[in-house]
């Protein structure tokens, strides 16, 4: 597992705790993946600062996967969307490109326009929960950019992404 | 040594090893893949001299010799075989070369024509009838001799196949070198062999879907140099670059018409990639495709009338085939789960395609004067961009091998295929330049 892959894996874990502390005990994360002293109680209250970027676990999420040939947002990344869109409305002074990735299979061409579709989907789901469009710039890479080069399925899908770069914060 | 496979494979070893010396590093590396043992026989002798003097840098003859074995249709006699030497036609012994079952020969010899050019006096003769067919006399600059030589080997081509030979073209292909934030990208310019690389740009980010103007002067591609996708045109001789398109969202896959007075592209600044194309003298732009769907990869048929194109709007990538000024499109490719990429032969007859069949992406052939008759040209497991030659005799395409991007070059009945490898990086997106002018 890479450190990426990783980094949103644990976030997606502290969500998970945060999101169902009511109905269920939640056992404190393993050691190594406790997060900053400062991110303690993880949803933060209030307006998101641009702080929040390197210290929010979910704000720290960058990247959202897709399946093969899909454009369509799984149900995991919902909240991923959810705090970027909350950032977005809390500082409607930033800015952010979404950079739409698919995996090596297929033509390039072809790949751009997958790229630039899920990017398009996610920027539509920021704008469904508030974020304003001119925030939001969709650069779709194609297959020109992955983060992994094996030809294999679990390569394969952590290049099926949108990145998330602020360029503003 | 008369087990005409061990002939054959040594021939090839032979013509690996060759390429292998002459490319030198910065350029593509050619290793012939496989031969056909039924292609046609023909000896190029090596060719004589006229006046006493070091001979020419290029053993002309030698480059006759791979370029025809090159394309699938000739098989040559292996060097340390041709045991006589003669230099013109009244030299020939043909007894001899019938009885190595030669059904052609080759005789010829340079001369220096003054100023740095040189003069290749060459002749092609039937074996078995004892008669010539060719005669000609070829000048050309000292310093480029592998397109005297190309030039030759057009000239037996047309002779015994009867179709315009496709040796003295030129290729554009994609390089990448280098790893994480040194990636180098670069656009390269190369003979149909892969010799005389001349980059005409560099980036640091990706460089794509190089398409050559139909007078071979210029080339059209996709560039991520400013951040965003790009359009531009550029002299591949002077280096001179304009921008066509950098409107918001995709500006991809450009193709100059037959003519060269439009560019087709596939644009998205409207919400999703769209076929348009452009007027050169205006720049009007008139958009061809109205479909909420996926657009792109537009090929002119070669009467400039239709455009064929990718489009998902059945659910998965197939092609269309729509009148270049608009209208309703058809869909034309009904086998296979993923189709796109189009390159369609000089003729119109031939669609080469990346078709995907699962995880397997292969080059089809679809060759419509049959009926839509399909066949494989290549392997897989991912190969893509086909780029047919002028003549539609072969077909580069692009593959993955372990981490790297090499070409091939396969002879139109998928019987002999050659590697094109850049020895330090990645090579992808090659296009097949026209009929260079004299």
């Amino acid at each position: 597992m890479n450190a990426t892959v990783r980094v949103s894996v644990i976030a997606l874990l502290c969500l998970a705790a945060a999101a169902c502390a009511k109905k269920q005990e939640v056992k404190p994360p393993p050691p190594e993946t406790t997060p900053p002293a400062t991110t303690e109680g993880a949803p933060v209250a209030g307006a998101f600062t641009p702080a929040d970027l390197q210290t929010n676990p979910c704000l720290r999420t960058r990247e959202i996967y897709f399946d093969f040939d899909k454009s369509d947002i799984k149900p995991q990344f919902d909240q991923i969307v959810a705090c970027h869109a909350k950032y977005l409305r809390d500082r409607p002074m930033a800015r952010m490109t979404l950079e739409g990735n698919t995996d090596e299979r297929g033509t390039a061409e072809y790949n751009l326009g997958l790229g630039e579709r899920r990017g398009n989907a996610v920027a539509s789901a920021l704008e469904a929960d508030g974020a304003s469009a001119d925030q939001i710039k969709v650069i779709s890479y194609g297959k020109e950019r992955p983060v992994c080069r094996e030809h294999n399925e679990e390569c394969w899908s952590k290049n099926r992404r949108v990145n998330i770069v602020y360029t503003t914060e | 040594m008369r087990n005409p496979k061990i002939l054959l494979s040594l021939l090839l070893t032979a013509l690996a090893a060759l390429f292998a010396t002459q490319a030198g590093a910065q350029g593509l590396t050619v290793q012939i893949v496989n031969g056909v043992p039924s292609a046609i026989p023909i000896t190029v002798v090596p060719f004589g001299q006229e006046a006493a003097g070091p001979p020419p840098p290029v053993d002309i003859a030698s480059v006759v010799s791979m370029a025809l074995d090159r394309c699938g249709k000739f098989r040559t006699l292996p060097k340390d075989e041709i045991v006589e030497s003669p230099t013109s036609g009244s030299q020939i012994r043909f007894p001899t070369w019938q009885q190595l079952k030669q059904d052609y020969i080759v005789v010829g010899r340079t001369a220096d024509a003054g100023n740095g050019a040189l003069r290749a006096d060459f002749e092609l003769w039937d074996v078995n009838k004892q008669q010539q067919l060719l005669g000609l006399s070829i000048t050309g600059q000292g310093s480029d001799l592998r397109r005297i030589a190309h030039q030759i080997a057009d000239q037996i081509y047309q002779k015994i196949i009867g179709v315009r030979g496709a040796f003295d073209t030129r290729i554009a292909y994609i390089t990448m070198t280098g790893a994480g934030d040194s990636t180098q990208y670069a656009l390269v310019v190369a003979d149909s062999d892969g010799y005389n690389p001349q980059t005409v740009v560099r980036s640091h980010e990706p460089l794509l879907s190089p398409a050559w103007s139909p007078d071979g002067r210029e080339s059209a591609y996709v560039s991520f140099a400013s951040g965003d996708s790009a359009i531009y045109i550029q002299n591949v001789a002077t280096g001179a670059r304009r921008l066509v398109s950098a409107r918001r969202g995709i500006n991809g896959a450009p193709r100059f018409s037959p003519d060269g007075r439009k560019l087709a592209m596939s644009l998205s600044f409207q919400g999703n990639p769209e076929i348009y194309v452009m007027d050169m003298a205006t720049g009007a732009l008139t958009r061809i495709t109205h479909n909420l769907s996926i657009n792109t990869e537009p090929r002119w048929t070669p009467d400039g009338q239709n455009i064929i194109f990718t489009s998902d709007r059945s659910g998965k990538p197939q092609l269309y085939e729509i009148p270049a000024t608009g209208g309703t499109p058809q869909r034309i490719t009904f086998q296979g789960q993923y189709n796109a990429d189009a390159s369609i032969s000089y003729d119109g007859t031939k669609i080469a395609m990346v078709q995907g069949n699962g995880n397997v992406y292969r080059i089809a052939v679809m060759d419509r004067s049959l009926g839509g008759q399909e066949m494989f040209l290549s392997p897989g497991n991912l190969d893509n961009s086909p780029s047919w030659a002028p003549n539609a005799s072969m077909l580069l395409y692009a593959a993955t091998e372990g981490p790297h991007g090499v070409l091939y070059a396969v002879s139109a009945d998928g019987r002999v295929r050659q590697r094109l490898v850049l020895a330090n990086g990645d090579v992808r997106s090659p296009a097949w330049g026209p009929y260079r002018q004299p």
